[in-house]
């Protein structure tokens, strides 16, 4: 039995049930959780329960089935707003993922309080997900999109960032903790310093929810989101957190049903928060799985569960740097427990192709951060993100897997 | 000898290997064989993009026949791209056209075409058909 402080590993792999199976004659290794993480037969259990004894659709029924499934779906943002240490649920949005919580800001915020002229602050490692809603926003209203860069140790220049605020900047958009490079970014710092001159502060925090305490209210967020599925929750779910004097002030995203107050086609009035942003029926069986995920985490604690990526991440690391010709891209001195890497001579989709052969499961290519790629001036990396399942022996699994790559390939 | 025949016979040089590792072994070799083009010839006219990897791809019709050549920056990807040179090139468009391309599963390598996203190998296989298509046309 492999122990990591308070953790007993294998009683908690032993709740992931997919993690159990072969791949091509192997153990399977998975080591794609900046991807997705696996779900505990907790989550997955409370999503058949929902479909066999609750479900019907919320807010306006007035039979039992309808009341229970009000009351999970309502107790479930109650515990993201915990979890976020939001000041009220009516700044806890329901969307679809990351991806969509920062559309919507976009397209409302966006498209409401930045004009012509004025600027956005993104930063030069964030996801395709939080360049492409700007640059969008940008050429529809002739805005200033501006890149912080990323340092050869894969942090963002925080001179460079001071140097690029100014009055014209309306939003600064960054992410919490790079996909690619597992960097955390000193949200705090960025958030005051764009704060002091009357910016608004996004944070994707995508990489982050499933490692590290989030406190909005600490941080002084104006916006945060993220996306159930990387938290061993549900595909298909994700939090927009706002300040509730922003979000009223912002106007509605998708018009529809449960967002109105009144209807006549003369005039609608909308809904109060947070369910003027929450358009049509929402996908309450993943709502409510949500929480159980959230009880997941905090039944294992947050600090034990990062103390054992630590370890990982450190023992990987070590290992990895061990073999000739292989470079780690991204050495800040923050991270989170994601090794990115490329070796001389080899290709990452040979990489990838050759280990799931061995039953190991990486990410290999872009991952969805062609720009940081050109940084660094290369095609793409191999990625091995951990979570509280993974073991010592895997990454030695991953390691021996590489060797063997090698072997074949040189 | 007819693409039904050379897929044929790359499935049966298939059947001697035991493992994956010797089928992959096999088909890396098989890469490093693929005369590459020089770096001038990978242009953006004959780029095939895909998510993990690049594929070049250029065909020239000779008398009646399509000649095919390819590389890409993945090894296995070339390996495969060999197979398919072997199999496709040096038939006429007509041929190319109609070719059902039944090897890959028999070898246990559709999951490379089916990855449409990942790699540019299933784009390279509709581009050589496209090509048979628009030949066989101009005739």
């Amino acid at each position: 039995m492999q122990l990591t402080e308070l953790l007993d590993i294998q009683a908690i792999r032993a709740d992931f049930p997919i993690l159990n199976q072969e791949i091509n004659g192997r153990k399977l290794v998975y080591f794609d959780n900046a991807a997705t993480t696996q779900k505990p037969t907790s989550v997955i259990e409370t999503i058949t329960h929902y479909y066999n004894f609750d479900n019907a659709n919320i807010h306006r029924g007035i039979h039992t089935l309808a009341e229970r499934a009000t009351r999970d779906f309502e107790a479930s943002r109650e515990a993201i707003r915990e979890f976020l240490g939001a000041s009220s649920i009516e700044e806890i949005i329901f969307t679809s993922g990351t991806t969509q919580g920062i559309n919507l800001v976009a397209s409302t915020f966006g498209r409401k309080f930045i004009k012509e002229g004025d600027e956005i602050i993104i930063s030069g490692m964030e996801h395709h997900s939080n360049i492409v809603p700007w640059q969008m926003l940008c050429e529809e209203k002739g805005i200033k999109l501006k890149v912080i860069p990323v340092t050869d140790l894969g942090e963002l220049d925080m001179e460079a960032y001071q140097n690029m605020l100014s009055e014209k900047v309306k939003l600064v958009s960054v992410n919490h903790v790079s996909n690619s490079l597992g960097t955390i970014n000193p949200v705090k710092q960025i958030i005051d310093l764009a704060h002091s001159f009357g910016a608004k502060v996004l944070i994707d925090g995508a990489q982050a929810t499933s490692h590290l305490n989030v406190d909005v209210q600490a941080l002084d967020a104006d916006f945060y989101v993220f996306s159930a599925h990387k938290l061993y929750g549900p595909t298909g779910i994700g939090i927009l957190y706002g300040k509730k004097e922003i979000l009223n002030a912002m106007p509605p995203y998708m018009g529809g049903g449960e967002m109105i107050k009144d209807v006549t086609f003369e005039k609608t009035t909308y809904n109060e928060l947070p369910y003027k942003f929450e358009a049509g029926t929402p996908n309450i069986a993943d709502v409510v799985a949500l929480k159980t995920a959230l009880e997941y985490i905090a039944f294992h604690g947050k600090e034990n569960i990062a103390a054992h990526e630590d370890m990982l991440l450190q023992y990987a690391t070590e290992q990895l740097l061990d073999i000739d010709g292989l470079k780690i891209i991204g050495q800040a001195k923050e991270k989170i427990s994601v090794v990115s890497f490329i070796m001389d001579g080899i290709h990452h989709q040979d990489i990838g192709v050759l280990l799931d052969n061995q039953g190991v499961a990486v990410r290999t290519g872009h991952h969805c951060t062609q720009p940081l790629m050109q940084r660094f001036n290369i095609l793409g990396t191999t990625r091995a993100s951990f979570a509280v399942y993974n073991t010592i022996e895997e990454i030695d699994r991953l390691v021996a897997g590489l060797r063997r790559v090698k072997k074949m390939l040189l | 000898m007819t693409i039904n025949e050379s897929q044929d016979e790359i499935i049966e040089e298939f059947e001697l290997f035991d493992d994956w590792a010797d089928k992959y072994e096999y088909i890396i070799d098989l890469g490093k064989k693929l005369k590459g083009f020089p770096e001038e010839q990978k242009t953006e006219d004959n780029i095939i993009k895909g998510c993990q990897s690049r594929v070049w791809l250029n065909a020239h019709k000779d008398s009646n026949i399509l000649i095919f050549e390819a590389d890409s920056e993945a090894i296995i990807v070339k390996g495969l791209v060999n197979m398919l040179i072997r199999v496709l090139s040096g038939h006429t468009p007509q041929e190319i056209a109609k070719a059902d391309l039944y090897f890959m599963e028999k070898i246990g390598m559709s999951q490379h075409l089916a990855q449409t996203r990942s790699n540019g190998l299933a784009s390279m296989v509709k581009q050589m058909k496209n090509y048979a298509i628009a030949y066989s046309l101009k005739n």
